[in-house]
């Protein structure tokens, strides 16, 4: 099914596809080679995983932002959502599963669903607004997501699991243990996150997306994207495939967050704040909305420039401010554009790409 | 500009005169730029200043520092944690603040590589790790301590508590400090939360507190939110006792604060600039001579880690060819059993869980400057 759906695609859209998938690999099987050679060093090795979890993110992101064409600005809420109940289920599969990466595979697939769920209950109010107004109510639900998460208290005792908000009023038996502490966060993860785990991670997302795009409901997408109303007229049902985008989105986010998560031994709903949301938007941007290659290429690029940066002490941020402007600058400029268009082998045969692109 | 200049000037000399021997390569983390920025670089100042002296001492032990900036997250405490790993640090000191060190003391544990940090708090820092050390008070204690502290005094009987829900160290505190009050016949009789985002107005909080009668309000937090509580109180015309945690450390140097303001805060901390002993008047000229302004605790603490490294390592008799791993054993051995005399306490004494026994010293604000309350 897959197979004939990508050989029916047109050639160069296929092209890019395998492309994607080919860079994504080839990138991987250096990393880890040199990764378990210890040719990396440990600056870079301790990135792999957050890595691939902005790469998801950016994926998961530019699914709404680049092909649903709708601006979104709480995607890190569904991370945090994602993080916090992938963390939690993974504490507490701790002593039924022992094998770290089937409770890591089951903890990001808990996390998918709650942050599905998040996705589809914000999605009700949200999508019935367009544009700005969308963008700004998202951000609204990205900052009550965080709230609710900080003044959340889980933890679990013989009695079974015991909620709380605003105060910890769990009442836990003795041998109990509280789970998530509010504004303390989850403590003491057990780091079972790893580098294979975030590259398949990356494969399925990138194969959603795919998959889905080239699909009778990503050309919906799309329809919609490029003209509400024409789209209305020839009867889609225009909330139905927004909601899919976005709780589809939702998901990988949740995914990525609980990878994410798992990867250090403490996580805080702080973390997943405005800021966090913003700097997946620009992996999207800088990458170019609706390019995927170039949403989890950027998303790497930013991930590392700052550790590379640190030479330049106080100065880095302002540095790393100022290579964003001109990269932004730059791949928008027509001229600079020819440049590198010229250095393209495949330039001749897809000249109408350049446009579409 | 010229203390920028000024500091990397001794940054550079110190790693050049480093560079002829052998050095311990000791490494940090800490908020450097960002809104928590005073704390790290306070505690980055007292380190370096206190490395620059012992390596001037020629007591057969130098030392080579390096701080790297976390911002006060945890990943990217990760990230510098590994950059300094990559340099080579031997023996660490932790991250600054409690969140990041958590993350940062989970990586010391599991790389053996031993850590002491100057001021990381949360009592999760050190749990469960044989290697990770404190050389401030644990967050639980600093609340214990404050309610024993202000019913010892008989500041008040009635007590507003105002707190920051989504931060840990605030709540670490208020949590002990509630806990413990009744039995000291402390009433609590307002508590109130804010959070990061609704932190500019604090009208409803202080309204409360000076409605159900509080003679003084204890402030758990950092002191950017405490400024615009001692404004804001002033304004409403609310003049009750303040009283702070070490977190408050630091107000008189915030930059446009009014510092008769602060006049008459209170506030428990293990480091007292205003102390006439030997230690502290020279650690306190030289960091004054240097920065320019008063050495707050954070920089106290992280003067006195760097001596308490050096106590240890030539109790040890370690090298610095030492590998990380060998020092950590050596380190645990040293600090479980050693007592050390610095800037922030005398007889301090570490257990085997890593959380350190000192006196908190209350201090008072007067005239724009901290002075001991006993």
């Amino acid at each position: 099914m897959t197979m004939r759906r990508l050989i029916n695609l047109k050639r160069v859209e296929a092209r890019r596809i395998y492309l994607t998938y080919f860079i994504v690999i080839i990138a991987y099987v250096i990393c880890q080679t040199m990764s378990s050679t210890r040719i990396l060093s440990s600056t870079m090795r301790g990135m792999l995983v957050p890595i691939c979890a902005y790469m998801v993110m950016s994926i998961s992101l530019n699914l709404v932002v680049g092909i649903s064409g709708e601006l979104s600005l709480g995607h890190a809420g569904f991370m945090s959502v994602g993080a916090f109940s992938g963390v939690a289920a993974a504490i507490l599969m701790q002593s039924v599963i022992p094998f770290a990466p089937v409770r890591l595979a089951l903890a990001m697939i808990i996390a998918a669903i709650f942050a599905a769920i998040a996705g589809f209950l914000i999605g009700i109010p949200v999508l019935r607004l367009k544009g700005d107004y969308l963008a700004i109510v998202t951000l609204a639900f990205g900052e009550i997501i965080k709230s609710i998460l900080n003044n959340f208290y889980m933890g679990m005792d013989s009695g079974g699991i015991q909620f709380s908000m605003l105060s910890d009023t769990t009442r836990l038996l003795p041998g109990g243990k509280l789970i998530i502490r509010g504004p303390m966060g989850i403590s003491g993860i057990q780091k079972i996150a790893t580098f294979p785990a975030g590259f398949i991670l990356v494969m399925i997302s990138l194969m959603i997306v795919f998959n889905l795009v080239n699909s009778r409901s990503g050309r919906a997408f799309m329809a919609i994207r490029d003209d509400r109303i024409a789209a209305e007229s020839i009867g889609l049902d225009i909330t139905k495939y927004k909601m899919m985008a976005f709780v589809l989105s939702a998901a990988m986010a949740g995914a990525a967050g609980a990878l994410f998560a798992m990867n250090y031994s403490t996580i805080v709903a702080n973390k997943f704040d405005f800021n966090t949301s913003i700097l997946i938007l620009v992996f999207v941007v800088l990458g170019g909305q609706g390019n995927m290659l170039g949403g989890i290429i950027a998303a790497a690029a930013l991930t590392i420039l700052p550790e590379k940066l640190r030479q330049f002490s106080d100065y880095r941020m302002l540095l790393y401010a100022v290579i964003l402007i001109v990269t932004m600058l730059g791949t928008n400029n027509q001229d600079i554009r020819n440049f590198f268009a010229k250095l393209n082998p495949f330039r001749h045969k897809e000249p109408e790409e350049e446009e579409a692109a | 500009m010229t203390k920028k200049i000024l500091t990397c000037t001794i940054l550079v000399l110190a790693m050049a005169s480093c560079a002829f021997g052998a050095a311990f390569k000791i490494g940090g983390t800490g908020p450097l730029t960002g809104g928590a920025a005073i704390y790290g670089t306070a505690a980055m100042r007292g380190a370096q200043i206190a490395v620059d002296e012992i390596n001037a001492m020629n007591t057969g032990i130098t030392f080579e520092l390096r701080y790297e900036d976390d911002t006060h997250d945890a990943e990217k405490a990760v990230n510098a944690y590994n950059a300094l790993k990559d340099w080579g640090m031997q023996v660490s000191l932790g991250s600054v603040t409690s969140k990041p060190c958590e993350a940062t003391a989970a990586e010391n544990f599991a790389d053996r590589i031993f850590a002491l940090t100057p001021s990381a708090s949360s009592a999760a820092v050190t749990d469960g790790k044989d290697n990770v050390f404190q050389m401030c008070f644990v967050d639980p204690n600093q609340g214990s301590a404050s309610a024993q502290y202000i019913a010892d005094k008989k500041f008040a009987k009635k007590v507003a508590v105002i707190w920051k829900n989504d931060d840990v160290y605030s709540k670490g505190i208020r949590d002990t400090f509630v806990e413990k009050a009744p039995s000291l016949g402390l009433e609590v009789v307002s508590e109130t939360t804010f959070a990061d985002g609704n932190d500019n107005d604090f009208s409803v909080q202080l309204t409360d507190a000076q409605k159900n009668g509080a003679e003084l309000v204890f402030l758990p937090m950092y002191y950017q939110p405490a400024s615009l509580i001692l404004a804001q109180a002033q304004a409403m015309g609310y003049a009750p006792k303040w009283f702070g945690v070490d977190g408050m450390d630091g107000i008189l140097t915030m930059e446009g604060f009014d510092k008769s303001l602060a006049e008459g805060v209170m506030l428990l901390t293990p480091f007292n600039a205003d102390a006439k002993d030997e230690k502290t008047v020279k650690f306190v000229a030289e960091y004054q001579k240097r920065f320019n302004e008063v050495p707050n605790q954070f920089a106290a603490d992280g003067y006195d880690c760097v001596y308490a490294y050096c106590q240890a390592l030539t109790q040890a008799k370690a090298t610095p060819d030492m590998s990380a791993e060998d020092l950590c054993g050596k380190m645990i051995e040293q600090f479980t059993t050693m007592t050390f005399n610095g800037v922030t306490g005398e007889n301090v004494k570490w257990a085997k869980n890593g959380e350190v026994t000192k006196d908190p010293k209350g201090m008072v604000i007067k005239d724009g400057a901290y002075v001991g309350l006993d």
